[in-house]
């Protein structure tokens, strides 16, 4: 099969690959139909996650078709539509049994501090991921749901990551009716997280990033007010200005370890690794928040420190509320709200990039060219 | 506004509700649905108390933060190579709490890169640093356009990032062929 290969820091390239075979009695082999490029694959493309192993195949977000079972599963047949959430989860252990699909217990030996994820290093447990045209599905059982019938392709896709993690960004700031909710970063994530506090009873919603193009899409998709912190001496200053000097109620760092705004945090995080991610947006989120304000955190960061005011959310006294999105608890509400008409995701997806160009991708992505938000990866041969 | 007790004044829900489709449907008395559940229960479709055990062919690197290895791994690429010694000791030495497991990891994909960079010059496929950086795209999708006349903060540092990123590998490759040079003089003088 063809599927994309990490060759080291910012290079990839197109290989055959032997198709996944059956490992575990629970296994599913999907064919892929569509997968997408987020955001926190950058991070890996860039070198940044620990045990990135030239070889593998990145590509957490992916729908597909059930080509093969293991002799233990019972929920799926071969020819199934499915959307696969982006963690690998086994439903049983102490964490799934409270709900908490992302910090599974039973699907990753390399680490105890991360669940598993498709194509995502072997921090996160060695899987090869779905920017193939086949992959292994683990507890097919339980982590894959059949796409109903009425369900575009494209907004399934959304489903299995940045829509379900920027709907949990906004869930863990506690929303409450006429809250203040600011969100850093206008990708994917941030854009979802914004239009989900409407729906939690946001009174005002306001999203900050230096790209002028995704500001333009938070106006129009997300309905909310736009701050190009690059306009600002000092968007803290703004921030507070905006807010009546007590700050917003809640913020929502939807950047993560790849935000961009200060040149030394980048600089020592992104490009020489000395950091597990550029806290910029997160230390903005905590100074604009008001006092005892809840700061949400789904932007991914690494496993090494950061340079975090942890002084300024400790006086402040702040609640601090982050996790990697259990994502198939989402999707009952969020399958409701797309069928409601209250979300439609894939407005946000400007690119569509056959496998076969990938590493263009990526860079388009990376480099921010052509204003891209959300590129989609379709595996021509499927 | 004083520092008073009154918050600032908040936008009208009625109005909110009329403007943004679907405003306030996750208000309560819908159930949050965020974190923890409050009572313990195993997902249904998880027929099993414990999962049956992937075979472990070849021996499994795990965190010794772990007290097994878990039933299900991924194998996308095990570990071999000096940059595999390097991964087997962090595993087996530090536990995810330590810098040095991690700093030991992240020079191990360095040195995997390395290793497979020079493998690839003696097959049929090299790599190419230019179609595997996909810098074609900078030509076909408006690399140019795409950075000048706009406020983009990431300029500020687009000028030191190829030093960055390029640099270990020139220094590199300076250090191998210097190295080389030096080599073949020894050779040369010993023979003499």
């Amino acid at each position: 099969m063809r599927a994309m290969v990490y060759r080291g820091p910012y290079k990839i390239r197109l290989e055959d690959k032997p198709i996944p075979a059956i490992e575990h009695p629970n296994d599913a082999i999907v064919r892929v139909t569509k997968a997408a490029i987020c955001g926190s694959d950058l991070h890996l493309y860039h070198g940044m996650m620990p045990d990135t192993r030239v070889g593998t195949t990145f590509g957490h977000e992916f729908i597909g078709v059930v080509e093969k079972v293991g002799p233990s599963v019972q929920n799926l047949l071969v020819g199934d539509r499915v959307m696969v959430p982006f963690n690998i989860f086994c439903g049983s252990c102490y964490f799934c049994a409270r709900g908490l699909y992302s910090n599974c217990h039973n699907v990753n030996p390399n680490a105890t501090a991360v669940g598993g994820i498709y194509g995502y290093s072997h921090t996160c447990g060695g899987y090869d991921g779905g920017q193939a045209e086949f992959v292994r599905v683990p507890f097919a059982d339980v982590g894959p749901s059949i796409i109903p019938d009425w369900l575009d392709d494209e907004d399934a896709l959304l489903l299995t990551d940045a829509l379900a993690t920027g709907y949990f960004g906004a869930q863990l700031g506690n929303i409450a009716e006429g809250d203040t909710v600011v969100v850093f970063g206008a990708g994917p994530v941030g854009l979802f997280a914004a239009k989900s506090a409407w729906l939690m009873g946001a009174g005002r919603v306001i999203v900050i990033d230096h790209l002028e193009y995704r500001l333009e899409k938070a106006r129009t998709f997300a309905h909310a007010e736009t701050i190009n912190f690059v306009d600002c001496d000092d968007i803290v200053v703004k921030m507070k200005r905006t807010t009546d000097h007590l700050g917003a109620d809640v913020a929502i760092d939807a950047a993560g370890a790849e935000a961009d705004g200060n040149f030394l945090q980048h600089v020592t995080a992104t490009k020489l690794k000395l950091q597990g991610g550029s806290p910029i947006a997160l230390n903005w989120a905590i100074d604009s928040v008001r006092k005892g304000g809840t700061v949400s955190v789904v932007g991914a960061y690494g496993p090494m420190f950061s340079a975090v005011k942890f002084g300024d959310a400790f006086n402040k006294g702040l609640t601090l509320r982050m996790n990697q999105c259990p994502v198939k608890r989402e999707w009952p509400r969020l399958l409701s709200h797309i069928k409601n008409g209250y979300l439609k995701p894939n407005d946000i997806v400007t690119h569509r990039i056959p496998l076969e160009h990938i590493a263009e991708g990526y860079h388009i992505f990376s480099a921010k060219l052509d204003d891209c938000i959300k590129p989609i990866i379709v595996p021509t041969a499927s | 506004m004083a520092y008073t007790a009154q918050g600032p004044i908040r936008p009208d829900s009625d109005v909110l509700r009329a403007r943004i489709p679907g405003w306030g449907v996750d208000l309560p008395p819908q159930p949050p649905s965020d974190q923890e559940e409050s009572a313990p229960v195993p997902l249904p479709e998880a027929h099993w108390e414990f999962p049956d055990l992937q075979p472990e062919n070849r021996p499994r690197e795990r965190s010794i933060e772990h007290k097994m290895l878990t039933p299900v791994f991924g194998t996308a690429a095990p570990l071999k190579g000096l940059s595999g010694a390097i991964r087997r000791h962090a595993y087996a030495k530090y536990s995810e709490t330590r810098a040095a497991h991690w700093l030991l990891l992240l020079g191990a994909d360095r040195v995997d890169a390395i290793e497979h960079h020079l493998a690839s010059m003696f097959t049929l496929r090299p790599d190419n640093p230019i179609t595997e950086t996909g810098v074609k795209s900078e030509f076909t999708h408006n690399g140019f356009s795409s950075r000048v006349g706009r406020k983009r903060t990431d300029l500020s540092h687009t000028w030191i990032d190829p030093i960055l990123v390029a640099g270990p590998w020139i220094l590199f490759g300076v250090a191998v062929v210097r190295g080389g040079g030096t080599l073949a003089a020894r050779l040369r003088n010993r023979r003499n």
